[in-house]
């Protein structure tokens, strides 16, 4: 399982400037009862985006918090700029130009852009803030990014990518060498990314080195220079990232041979007989200020994928299919008959499914054991007067945490102790304990590790060759084309095409999206 | 051993045991119980008999806090129910028949439900927070009561009904035996059926429990409707007590110590995961310590600083942060990895288990080494 560690890319290589700004080496943390990290380099060169690439867990945010002063390590040294020096705290690190921006925005939405980006070390006189110096201050960091942002606009009025572009104007209103980017683009659509990359592009020929986390491998080829691939709080190796292929990383980042995704073999689509009654029928169904109205037939054994920018309705689509938001037009038919779905209990009875793609605000339930979460929907719909008994409980429970693959294998451990990969699973073992007979997964592969994402889709298409029907949800168009027989194409909250999963190709979906000839 | 000093009930069982060997010491007669006429007597049978009321409420409370709300109210309850029993009595036409008993105290408990029913509808139908929605009934509801006694104090004379405050049953004072069934009803009830389950996923998440088809509504609902219930019946238990209704008096700030007991017994504000043992524990607590203040002869009007001073110093010790302070002191450095192998954890993490020092959160469990005070991570944070 393990692979001897590749050698450091050659520092003398064409392409790799003289001397890294940061060097950490043999860096070791140890938590209570197991090493996190275990003697780990990583090198930043000015001028550099650096990804870091792992599965959950391999160690990237660990190894990000022992650079950035948040925890101190066992062993190892960092090296800034040509001395060695550890950081004790986050300040102390930014005050060295180590700049963090985290997955989530952490800013003030209720403040101005301008009060976000000098926040804590505002421009004084004579005692108090001097609001002109800030404002010019502010202007001058989003005029050297070319964004275009209202200084005196209230941060929170902006839509999250622009808020994310404020956080690293803070990040780099400091005099920043180091830039380090914690999973930036989870939340942001095609577009939003670009944009954020365009900055990123600019920092870089500035000459600060980045350090790039992300769970997309498109963005990691596409901007990064470098890479570091962690496994299991290990070094695997680091490479220029031209010169590393992408199976080989996938490779190196999970440890075997993968099941490549690739590889996965494509479940046969499955011809609907042209007199059958769908599942699932909508005409028209739609919601005001969400979602223009939408005609949508989903088959017996047959996976539906919507695909879209974020924004697009194909979210807002599948609450409406599962009345967790209540539709303000159209006819929904289950199996022939006429539905109104006003609460979710009710898309329920009917034996539909929905798992959110905001697994934390709407799935997990952090402070209840794995069991407890597994058995919620099928409690909830037998009442709270009939306990599902323990035996049959204990059964059901083991028999899913196998079936997933559930780590660890143990039922009484808090969920939200559970890495995001596995939490998935248990969500999606919540809704198969109930037997739908249509699954809506809305985005049930994102921000999860490569292992766990080949999993869930491998099941998703035995529940179909199993007669379940299935809508999916995903921003990644490669994963829908794969896995979907039909293709629903949403754009600007309209339905603007629908394909044949088995002939059309990512390139199809993404010229209907770009150009969106509404049909 | 090692789960018995992690129960969060350690410390408030701790405090609870100081407590009483402090009494015992100043008084050495405290721990006595002698049989009188058939009935306990005793220091400690006080302590359960006057804890009763508050217990009750508490219970209610437990529940309300667990769906992520709080209910103010239950001190006007308490003078609500305690104004309409005694008021039906003296109208009855025979007011100390146990007819007139029985109907008085249904008179109480509809009104409470329907008061319970209104507190619910605000904060399950509407959406109000549950801390403005009580509010409104515990402002209004002493002057229902005033309304309901005319400003005065009603005194009554029924047997049945003061049984409720002083009657024994198999000796056991009266108020001890109801706060006692109720507890265990609830107790089967919550676990032994999903209630509680279901009770502390909406707690916890109400939106996933949406989703997940719980009937978020109807449970907090169901959970105000109990908590105005619970606080009825302790309402009619200190009105029989003092066989009068005394609508200014009756349960003011009942509905503080309530609120402190629940926390004191581990139950988070947050909602969620509740305790009642915990809340039991909490009683018991605040009731002692007020009998304390009695027995050590310090003026009655200084119990509210002497309460204050405990439960700080309860809560003091369940912080998360001091805690962790306490076991670094105790163990300076982690012990060194057996050289065997790693132990079954970090075998765990190895083989693509959910990792330590997770990308997306770090369990609660490992604490940064030195934690500066900056990780934020975990429960620490939270709580």
């Amino acid at each position: 399982m393990r692979t001897t560690p590749a050698g450091p890319a050659d520092p003398a290589a064409p392409g790799a400037p003289s001397r890294p700004v940061v060097e950490m080496s043999g860096i070791t943390i140890e938590f209570p009862g197991v090493k996190a990290l275990q003697d780990v380099d990583l090198r930043l060169f000015p001028g550099e985006v650096h990804a870091l690439m792992g599965e959950n867990g391999a160690g990237k945010s660990t190894l990000i918090k022992a650079l950035t002063g948040v925890y101190s390590y066992d062993s190892g040294t960092v090296t800034v700029g040509g001395t060695e020096r550890g950081f004790s705290s986050p300040a102390e690190a930014q005050a060295a130009g180590i700049s963090t921006v985290y997955q989530e925005v952490n800013l003030c939405p209720n403040l101005s852009v301008t009060e976000n980006i000098v926040l804590g070390r505002e421009p004084r006189r004579r005692g108090s803030i001097d609001r002109r110096a800030s404002r010019t201050r502010a202007r001058a960091v989003l005029s050297r990014l070319h964004l275009d942002v209202d200084p005196d606009s209230t941060l929170g009025t902006h839509p999250i990518a622009v808020q994310q572009l404020v956080a690293i104007a803070r990040a780099v209103d400091t005099d920043c060498r180091v830039l380090v980017l914690d999973e930036p683009t989870s939340s942001l659509d095609a577009g939003e990314v670009a944009e954020l990359f365009r900055v990123v592009r600019a920092l870089r020929d500035s000459g600060v080195a980045i350090l790039f986390v992300s769970h997309f491998l498109d963005q990691v080829y596409e901007i990064s220079d470098r890479m570091t691939v962690l496994r299991n709080g290990q070094l695997v190796g680091e490479h220029r990232t031209a010169d590393l292929p992408r199976l080989r990383l996938v490779q190196e980042m999970i440890g075997r041979e993968l099941a490549t995704l690739e590889d996965l073999e494509r479940a046969a689509a499955h011809p609907v007989p042209s007199d059958a009654v769908p599942r699932l029928s909508g005409r028209g169904i739609g919601r005001t200020g969400a979602l223009a109205p939408v005609d949508l037939d989903v088959h017996a054994g047959r996976v539906v994928g919507l695909a879209g920018l974020l924004g697009s309705g194909r979210t807002e689509l599948t609450r409406l299919l599962f009345g967790a938001d209540r539709a303000t037009s159209g006819e929904l038919r289950v199996d022939g008959r006429p539905v109104r779905l006003r609460s979710p209990r009710q898309a329920i009875a009917h034996r539909i499914a929905f798992s959110s793609e905001d697994r934390k605000a709407e799935g997990v339930v952090g402070d209840l054991t794995v069991r407890d979460n597994l058995l919620l929907a099928l409690q909830a719909r037998r009442g709270w007067l009939r306990p599902i008994p323990r035996r049959t409980g204990d059964e059901l429970v083991a028999k899913y945490m196998a079936a997933l693959d559930v780590r660890p294998a143990d039922p009484d451990a808090l969920l939200r102790n559970l890495s995001g990969g596995n939490q998935q699973k248990v969500l999606l073992a919540r809704w198969l304990l109930t037997e739908p007979r249509l699954l809506l997964l809305d985005e049930p592969t994102r921000g999860i590790d490569i292992g766990a994402k080949a999993q869930i889709q491998q099941l998703v298409a035995q529940l179909a060759a199993d007669g379940m029907s299935v809508v999916f949800v995903s921003a990644e168009l490669e994963e829908v084309v794969r896995i979907c027989d039909q293709v629903v194409v949403l754009r600007d909250r309209h339905k603007v095409a629908e394909l044949d999963g088995a002939t059309s190709s990512v390139d199809d979906v993404v010229d209907l999206i770009a150009r969106g000839g509404r049909s | 051993m090692n789960r018995l000093t992690r129960s969060p009930l350690l410390w408030p069982l701790l405090a609870l045991a100081a407590l009483l060997l402090f009494n015992l010491v100043v008084n050495p007669g405290f721990f006595a119980v002698r049989i009188q006429d058939g009935h306990l007597f005793g220091s400690l049978v006080d302590v359960l008999k006057n804890a009763a009321p508050t217990l009750l409420i508490a219970i209610g409370m437990t529940l309300v806090i667990a769906s992520r709300g709080i209910d103010l109210s239950v001190g006007a309850v308490v003078a609500i129910a305690g104004a309409i029993a005694c008021n039906s009595l003296v109208s009855a036409p025979d007011p100390t028949s146990a007819g007139a008993a029985v109907v008085a105290i249904s008179t109480a408990l509809g009104v409470a439900l329907l008061l319970g029913a209104w507190n619910g509808l605000l904060v399950s139908v509407f959406g109000i927070q549950p801390i403005i929605a009580t509010l409104v009934l515990m402002t209004a509801g002493r002057g229902i009561a005033m309304l309901i006694t005319d400003g005065q104090i009603i005194t009554v004379d029924n047997d049945t009904y003061g049984w409720l405050g002083g009657g024994h049953l198999l000796g056991i004072p009266a108020q001890v035996v109801v706060a006692g069934l109720i507890l265990l009803t609830v107790a089967l009830l919550t676990r032994r059926t999903a209630l509680g389950m279901l009770l502390e996923a909406v707690g916890i998440n109400p939106e996933a429990a949406r989703l997940a088809g719980v009937r978020s509504r109807s449970i907090v609902w169901t959970v105000y409707v109990f908590a105005a219930l619970a606080a009825a019946v302790a309402g009619l238990m200190i009105s029989a007590q003092v066989t009068a209704a005394d609508a200014n008096r009756a349960g003011l700030f009942i509905e503080l110590d309530a609120i402190l007991a629940v926390v004191i017994g581990g139950t988070s504000l947050a909602g969620g995961r509740y305790s009642l043992t915990g809340t039991v524990v909490g009683a018991l607590i605040l009731q002692t310590l007020t009998t304390t203040v009695y027995t050590v002869g310090i003026p009655p009007d200084m119990t509210t600083l002497f309460k204050a001073l405990v439960v700080i110093v309860v809560f003091l010790l369940q912080a998360p942060r001091l805690r962790a302070v306490m076991a670094r002191r105790r163990r300076p450095a982690p012990p060194p990895l057996p050289s065997g192998g790693l132990p079954d954890e970090a075998a765990a993490v190895l083989t693509g288990g959910p990792a330590l020092g997770d990308d997306e959160h770090t369990p609660a469990h490992a604490p940064a080494p030195t934690a500066s005070g900056t990780t934020g991570s975990g429960r620490g944070a939270l709580r």
